[in-house]
């Protein structure tokens, strides 16, 4: 069990940079600077250990209790 | 609808104050409505009321989930104001300004709207020339503002710690003196009376479940207490309005973030005006019982949980005592949370939708109370004439899209940064 105060928050996990060398319309452009679902309930998002190991890692967390179902490193895909 | 006044008052203290009409009545939702606003808080319910002062429509339903004036109207820390550099922010906020001056009386509610000025503490030559700038702007745009030096502080707030050796020395500030604050439940109550008095249906407990959409129009809201009609529909639901654009399938650029604020125990009067710490997010100011209201960034993650952390609390109030040592010995009375649509540009939206009917405002960020009057003004302008007027033209859905954003303090997309 960590403090919550070792972890800094970098947002909703489930945004992908449009791929590179790729046509992207504004839209898409749009999509993942700007446009987030940000719903109550279950929603992956990335963490970096700050103060600790400076991982990053995907949390399925619930907005709305905090309760964490299940972490990923950063790489590993999330199978939705 | 009874006049609030002294007679009133005395006339009704013969009989023990029995007789008073209800503020507001409990009707049964109609099958149709000609406009049909989500959400009773402040700005739903002053869309409303102005939706019948100003464009004479009165065939409107509030439908609310809970009670009116229930979330983030009721969960502020009441801060009036309108210090901002850019032109479409200052422009709609000081015409809300003149809304705030003449609320008591137009509402026939007392308010409580009380002009005691807000400083914007500095603490360096960088941070003064940029008020500078700021205050510049604002007087440009008639905005009254004035450019503190270190004395001038000193005589406003004494208790602020100007001892030599701090991290942060308080060099001056930016004042706006017609800044001030309200009784945020009686803008609420206020709204609610008027706006059913003049045939508004102010329908609590009843939540949305879905929308009926066809052809790209709008038709109607199906709700907890059976489906409601209506050619024209407004969305004024701030923290819910993910949960809300998901049911519409839109994705907003909006999160949903989580804001603490709390009261210190009540004591004697020591702070007139509201003050807000430079190096940081903290602001304070002392309501009219005593309580020293606080508050500063948001809790840093995606949240509907409604309560706040205890870390977030720690870091605001750590920067309250630097800037105002005093504030460590008083006893912290009540904490509380709410949530927040924060925009990813930090400016609110105000406009129509890709679905004809369907009217949007939201984005409020942490300044939604001191908005709700000239927010109700535009919105229902919006609604009631499918354009938006020049005021909100700046808060356009689609200047994500167009890159026209109106990024006040430079933070970016990263809203759970303060």
């Amino acid at each position: 069990m960590r403090s919550q105060n070792e972890f800094s928050y970098g947002g909703d996990a489930t945004v992908k940079r449009p791929d590179l060398n790729k046509e992207i319309s504004d839209q898409e452009w749009d999509n993942f600077v700007y446009n987030r679902k940000s719903l109550r309930g279950k929603h992956w998002e990335l963490w970096q250990h700050i103060s600790g190991c400076r991982q990053w890692i995907k949390v399925e967390r619930d907005t709305a209790t905090h309760e964490i179902f299940m972490t990923l490193k950063a790489n590993e895909e999330i199978s939705l | 609808m009874q006049k609030y006044s002294i007679f009133n008052l005395v006339k009704n203290a013969f009989a023990n104050h029995q007789n008073w009409d209800l503020a507001w009545k409990d009707p049964t939702p109609k099958k149709e409505y000609d406009v049909v606003i989500i959400g009773g808080g402040g700005h739903g319910l002053a869309t409303a009321y102005y939706l019948a002062k100003e464009h004479n429509i009165t065939n409107v339903a509030i439908i609310e989930k809970g009670w009116i004036g229930g979330g983030n109207v009721g969960r502020n820390t009441t801060i009036i104001r309108s210090n901002y550099m850019h032109d479409d922010n200052a422009l709609f906020s000081e015409f809300g300004m003149d809304l705030w001056r003449k609320m008591s009386q137009d509402l026939n509610y007392n308010v409580m709207f009380s002009p005691r000025g807000i400083i914007n503490l500095a603490h360096s030559d960088a941070q003064m020339n940029v008020y500078a700038r700021r205050g510049n702007s604002m007087r440009l745009n008639g905005i009254d503002a004035v450019l503190l030096n270190r004395e001038q502080v000193r005589e406003i707030i004494p208790m602020a710690d100007f001892s030599e050796n701090v991290r942060f020395p308080i060099f001056g500030g930016l004042m706006q003196p017609s800044a001030g604050t309200a009784r945020h439940d009686a803008v609420a109550w206020g709204y609610a009376r008027q706006a059913d008095s003049m045939g508004v249906d102010i329908i609590q407990n009843c939540e949305v479940i879905g929308f009926d959409i066809s052809g790209g129009k709008i038709n109607g809201v199906r709700t907890s207490r059976g489906d409601i009609k209506a050619k024209k529909i407004g969305l004024c639901v701030a923290g819910s309005t993910n949960v809300l654009a998901e049911k519409l399938n839109m994705t907003l650029p909006i999160e949903t973030h989580l804001l603490q604020a709390c009261v210190s125990e009540p004591v004697k009067p020591v702070l007139d005006g509201v003050v807000t710490f430079g190096a940081g997010h903290f602001y304070i100011s002392q309501s009219d019982k005593g309580e020293m209201v606080m508050g500063g960034d948001l809790d840093g993650y995606n949240s509907y949980a409604q309560r706040g952390n205890l870390p977030t609390l720690q870091h605001v109030l750590t920067e309250g005592i630097a800037m105002m040592p005093f504030l460590s010995k008083l006893k912290m009375l009540r904490t509380w949370g709410g949530i927040m649509d924060m925009s990813m540009d930090g400016s609110p939206i105000i406009d129509k939708t890709h679905i004809e009917g369907l009217y949007l405002n939201c984005g409020w960020c942490y300044g939604g109370f001191k908005a709700t009057p000239a927010s109700g003004w535009t919105f229902a302008h919006t609604i009631a004439q499918d354009r938006v007027h020049e005021l909100n033209s700046g808060y356009s859905l689609n200047r994500f899209n167009t890159g026209h954003l109106l990024d006040e303090k430079g933070l970016g997309t990263k809203t759970w940064i303060s």
